[in-house]
């Protein structure tokens, strides 16, 4: 991941997003917006239909891009507007330019074939190596843009790597996977074996995926899907699917885990439950929990801090107590009182 | 508990045995089974274990090409590049054009090295692109590859290709054209430690991965897989099962030319992954041999049999020159009537056939192609 | 917001452009190939993006329909109207042969799209869409082998029937065979222009591309308007086969391999989805393949254009004229 400079003054905030923007050509679907999340507490997004929380939640995620503004993860800016993209091609052409110079010199000096033919292999190599670097993307590569000034956002699998975890407003599990091998697909960053290990069944590769299955059971256990994990996704109750996305978002460890609309289809009594688990989730693992949700109990019922919404401006941003009597905020939701 | 129920949960739990004890099996049998009628009136034994030594060709590269189409979900249709590049790495290595007497056992290592280079530079640019646009941008390296051995004229004698091909030797034992069982012995060999090797790879880390990409790539991504280099891993893994086969092959045939990888090649090997049921390893590898066996055996003799018969139109077929049409008319039929094709993995069927037991809503994936 | 009216005339002007660059660029001789590939491509090219437009499928076999397009044009000429390998002179004859052999071409090609649409495409509309795209590699098998059984594997000859007459132009001679199909192959895409752009049927079209389930629900009966789109599809690259059979006077059962992923790649460089793009790029790859193959080795010309199809889609995958995706992942 490439990241700025020095690190947030305030680390025990584990999200900042400062005045993020995200413009579709001529639509603005989120202007400036502010939020802040104190490490182990749970922030609820709120707004009517349409007022770009989700869009909001792509930018942090790293799906989308935002138009302006930033993203720090526990201090590390990861999300932002790309800074020196226009260095990134000149780094993969300079090689393979340098060597084909360098190439051209020998030919004119020498007239030796052999050297300009091998000179010229070399170039294409050069290019065709920095190409697979720029794709791949290796550590190597990315302390070279790093001290380049270069800057790009962390893709969603980065994120990953950093300690977001997320679910998604309309499921999207492998439906075609049971229960245990989707929270072992959630796992896959912080496992280690490899294609070697796989192969050659390794004692590592062997010895990890017991440890791994075990572990993915408890998750199941915690989110209260104890003994399904041989069940097909796909065949999983609507309900359970939910709960399914959250033991696999749980599989990475993440520090900070992102819900988008868990509630969104449920009875009241499998909205309780759900409280209940985020509530478990802060409580027993410290996870910190930024929630976006329509279902005004849950949020009231669980949230330490609410922001609020509306065609993309931030309107409102406090306690459940504040959030609740902000005439703005009942304005946006019921519209304007008859003069 | 039936005997066959018993048999899996067997092979389930000690995969390395099963696998490998099966080829065993199948690699002694089939030599026996080809002196009965009426197997034995169609060839001699030898032929036919030269023909079941090329069918292993394809039956390789079927394994291959299931990995890249069946496991990652990406429709490669330019697979026979990389058969060609394993063939001429060979054929670099180990000729009398260049020379060179690398041993053929090596090359093989080498020859899938190779193979596997190009599957992550063939792949690189198609990593973002959708099914559709991926297929056409596969199919057109398909297209180019062959077409650059073509054209080196100085470096592969063009459409002559390059002959005196040398043959592998073992222990003292050289392979030579006129027998066929050290052949036939090795590829048993080969496939035996392949499929044991796709086996373990569908059961890993990696291969969730490559099933997690094929469901759904932006979950898969938001699940922390590196979906580059995982694809990456899926083209260069099945380009270097590719280039093992492009290896043996061209050590028996002791000749590579560039019309031996055409679009029917990459077609062919496509047809019998979809055919033999995409995903199940074995499925694909007995679907590979059946239809090999088809085209190489059976469409003959259907040719002497009708003919024989003299039946008004049927006689004037030539079953062999129409294969692609019936391939094309079973393609077409597999798609319409049973998509998860002969031998289908549970998980295949299930999800083709899904559409009718929905309980709750899950959204098709966005991601190119969904497959076992 | 533009009229059809102006981007009609708009494409035309494209296309002229395009003309004169190549015209100067590839010398006289040249410019008659270009022209006609270039019509040939931007009418097979139409077909792709019309129904990638509207169910978001390539269409493998869609370069085999212009093949058979080009078998069918020369069945006509030969069987029903018995004509021989000598030129027509009577201007009216000829026009009447014309019309006769390009309507029924492409009425009957048009009648194929729609039967290959019926019965290898719409039972798997729902399917993942790995399914189609293998059922569409299987009709093209299906189609190539059918016409090799029908007529031979060899290539045909198709009778000659249009005067070898010749316009002397800028230190060359232009056949007037070049600058008719031209005319034939703008009109047919003006009209299509027109088509689309005003009247009901095109506009159901337009709207099933954009959304389905809105289309339908607005009354819009999509069975209907997706069969209609492959027929005009076919239809078109039925008279791409015409004018490839009239113009290179031969014609073989795997014409349609290459010059389908040709004309695939005029579409994507145009827009995929955009017929106007469609169009512009079907001349534009024209003039690459022209140039390529003058600068030499066999099969340079499908190397060039496959590199032009590569480049296209990894750095803009919307086309030329497309617009561009905002989304990174």
């Amino acid at each position: 991941m490439t990241a700025a400079a020095s690190p947030h003054p305030e680390p025990e905030l584990i999200l900042r997003a400062e005045r993020v923007t995200k413009r579709f050509g001529g639509l603005v679907a989120v202007k400036e917006v502010d939020l802040e999340i104190p490490r182990g507490s749970i922030v609820s997004l709120i707004g009517p239909n349409g007022a770009g929380k989700t869009t909001f939640f792509n930018v942090i995620v790293g799906i989308l891009d935002p138009t302006s503004g930033h993203v720090r993860i526990g201090g590390r800016r990861l999300i932002g507007r790309p800074v020196r993209g226009w260095v990134e091609p000149v780094i993969w052409v300079l090689p393979a330019v340098i060597i084909g110079l360098l190439t051209g010199l020998a030919w004119v000096a020498t007239a030796n074939a052999e050297i300009a033919g091998f000179g010229a292999a070399l170039t294409v190599f050069a290019l065709a190596a920095m190409f697979l670097a720029a794709i791949i993307r290796p550590s190597w590569y990315l302390r070279l843009l790093h001290s380049a000034g270069v800057f790009r956002s962390a893709k969603p699998n980065e994120m990953v790597d950093a300690g977001i975890g997320r679910t998604f407003q309309n499921i999207r599990l492998f439906a075609n996977m049971t229960a245990r091998e989707n929270v072992l697909v959630g796992m896959h960053s912080k496992l280690h074996s490899n294609a070697f290990d796989a192969l050659f069944s390794t004692p590592r590769a062997r010895n990890e995926e017991v440890r791994a299955t075990e572990r993915a059971s408890e998750l199941l256990a915690l989110v209260g899907l104890r003994g399904r994990d041989d069940v097909v996704a796909r065949n999983l109750p609507y309900g359970d699917q939910r709960r399914l996305e959250v033991a696999r978002a749980l599989a990475s460890d993440p520090s900070l885990l992102l819900l988008d609309e868990p509630t969104a289809g449920m009875n009241p009594q499998e909205t309780l439950n759900m409280m209940e688990l985020i509530r478990k989730l802060r409580s027993e693992l410290g996870v910190s929990i930024l929630l976006i949700e329509h279902d005004m109990r849950l949020v009231m019922g669980v949230s330490d801090r609410i922001t609020v919404l509306d065609h993309g401006d931030l309107i409102a941003e406090g306690t459940p107590e504040e959030i609740r009597r902000n005439p703005k905020v009942i304005e946006a939701y019921l519209g304007k009182p008859p003069e | 508990m039936t005997w066959w129920t018993r048999l899996r949960q067997f092979a389930g739990e000690h995969r390395s045995i099963a696998v490998l004890g099966g080829w065993v099996l199948v690699g002694a049998l089939l030599p026996v089974l080809v002196l009965v009628p009426p197997f034995s009136t169609f060839q001699e034994q030898s032929l036919w274990l030269g023909g079941f030594a090329n069918a292993g060709v394809f039956i390789l590269l079927a394994l291959g090409l299931n990995i890249v189409v069946g496991l990652a979900g990406l429709l490669d249709l330019g697979y026979a590049a990389f058969f060609a590049i394993g063939s001429y790495a060979y054929a670099f290595g180990a000729s009398s054009f260049t020379g060179q007497h690398i041993p053929f056992w090596p090359m093989l290592i080498i020859g899938a090295l190779a193979a596997a280079t190009f599957g992550i530079l063939l792949g690189a640019p198609t990593l973002r692109l959708r099914g559709d646009y991926l297929a056409i941008v596969t199919l057109g390296f398909g297209e180019i590859v062959p077409a650059i051995f073509l054209n080196a004229d100085s470096l592969t004698r063009g459409t002559n290709g390059i002959g005196g091909v040398a043959q592998p030797e073992l222990l003292g034992l050289k392979f030579d054209f006129s027998n066929p069982v050290p052949f036939y012995v090795t590829m048993v060999a080969i496939l035996a430690i392949v499929m044991l090797f796709i086996y373990r790879l569908q059961a890993s880390r990696l291969g969730r991965a490559w099933m997690a990409i094929r469901e759904d790539e932006l979950a898969a991504a938001s699940s922390g897989i590196n979906t580059v280099t995982t694809k990456l891993l899926a083209f260069a893994l099945g380009a270097s099962t590719a280039g093992l086969a492009g290896v043996f092959n061209a050590s028996k045939l002791g000749i590579v030319t560039p019309d031996q990888f055409g679009f029917a090649v990459s077609f062919t090997v496509l047809a019998m992954v979809v055919l033999g049921g995409m995903g199940n390893v074995w499925g694909v590898a007995v679907g590979a041999f059946v239809l090999y066996e088809i085209q190489s055996v059976l469409l003959k003799q259907l040719n002497q049999f009708f003919h024989g018969l003299h039946v008004p139109v049927l006689e004037n077929i030539d079953f062999v020159q129409y294969q692609f049409l019936l391939y094309g008319l079973a393609l077409v039929g597999m798609m319409l009537l049973r998509p998860e094709g002969l031998f289908p993995s549970r998980r295949r069927q299930q999800e083709l056939h899904a559409a009718s037991e929905e309980i709750a809503d899950v959204p098709p994936p966005t991601s190119a192609v969904a497959g076992e | 917001m533009r009229t059809d009216r102006t981007r009609a005339l708009r494409t035309v002007a494209i296309v002229a452009g395009l003309l004169v660059v190549s015209f100067v660029i590839l010398g006289v001789q040249q410019f008659q190939n270009f022209l006609t590939l270039g019509a040939i491509y931007a009418l097979v090219a139409l077909g792709y993006t019309m129904v990638y437009g509207i169910i978001e499928l390539i269409n493998f076999a869609h370069g085999d329909v212009f093949m058979v397009g080009a078998f069918v044009s020369m069945w006509i000429m030969t069987v029903p109207l018995g004509l021989a390998d000598r030129p027509i002179n009577d201007p009216i004859q000829l026009t009447v042969v014309l019309l006769a052999v390009v309507i029924g071409t492409m009425v009957v090609m048009g009648l194929i799209g729609v039967i290959i649409e019926r019965f290898a495409y719409r039972p798997l509309r729902h399917a993942p869409r790995l399914a189609p795209l293998i059922t569409a590699i299987g009709v093209s098998f299906i189609l190539q082998n059918i016409i090799q059984a029908i007529f031979s594997s060899s290539p045909i000859a198709v009778p000659q029937i249009f005067p070898r007459v010749k316009l002397d132009l800028l230190g060359g001679s232009i056949g007037v065979l070049n600058i008719f199909m031209v005319l034939v192959a703008l009109l047919l895409m003006v009209a299509l222009q027109l088509f689309v752009g005003r009247t009901r049927l095109g506009r159901a079209m337009r709207a099933t591309a954009q959304d389905r389930e809105a289309a339908e629900l607005m009354g819009v009966d999509i069975n209907q308007t997706i069969a209609i789109t492959f027929f005009i599809a076919a239809a078109l690259a039925g008279s791409a086969g015409v004018i490839q059979g009239l113009y290179f006077g031969s014609i073989q059962f795997n014409l349609g391999f290459f010059a389908g992923l040709f004309a695939f790649t005029a579409a994507v460089l145009g827009g995929i989805g955009n017929t106007t793009g469609a169009a512009v790029g079907g001349f534009i790859i024209a003039f690459i393949a022209v140039l390529a193959a003058q600068l030499g080795y066999s099969r340079w010309s499908e190397v060039a254009i496959f590199t032009v199809l590569i480049l296209v889609l990894v750095f803009r995958p919307s086309g030329l004229l497309g617009q561009a995706l905002g989304e990174r992942a």
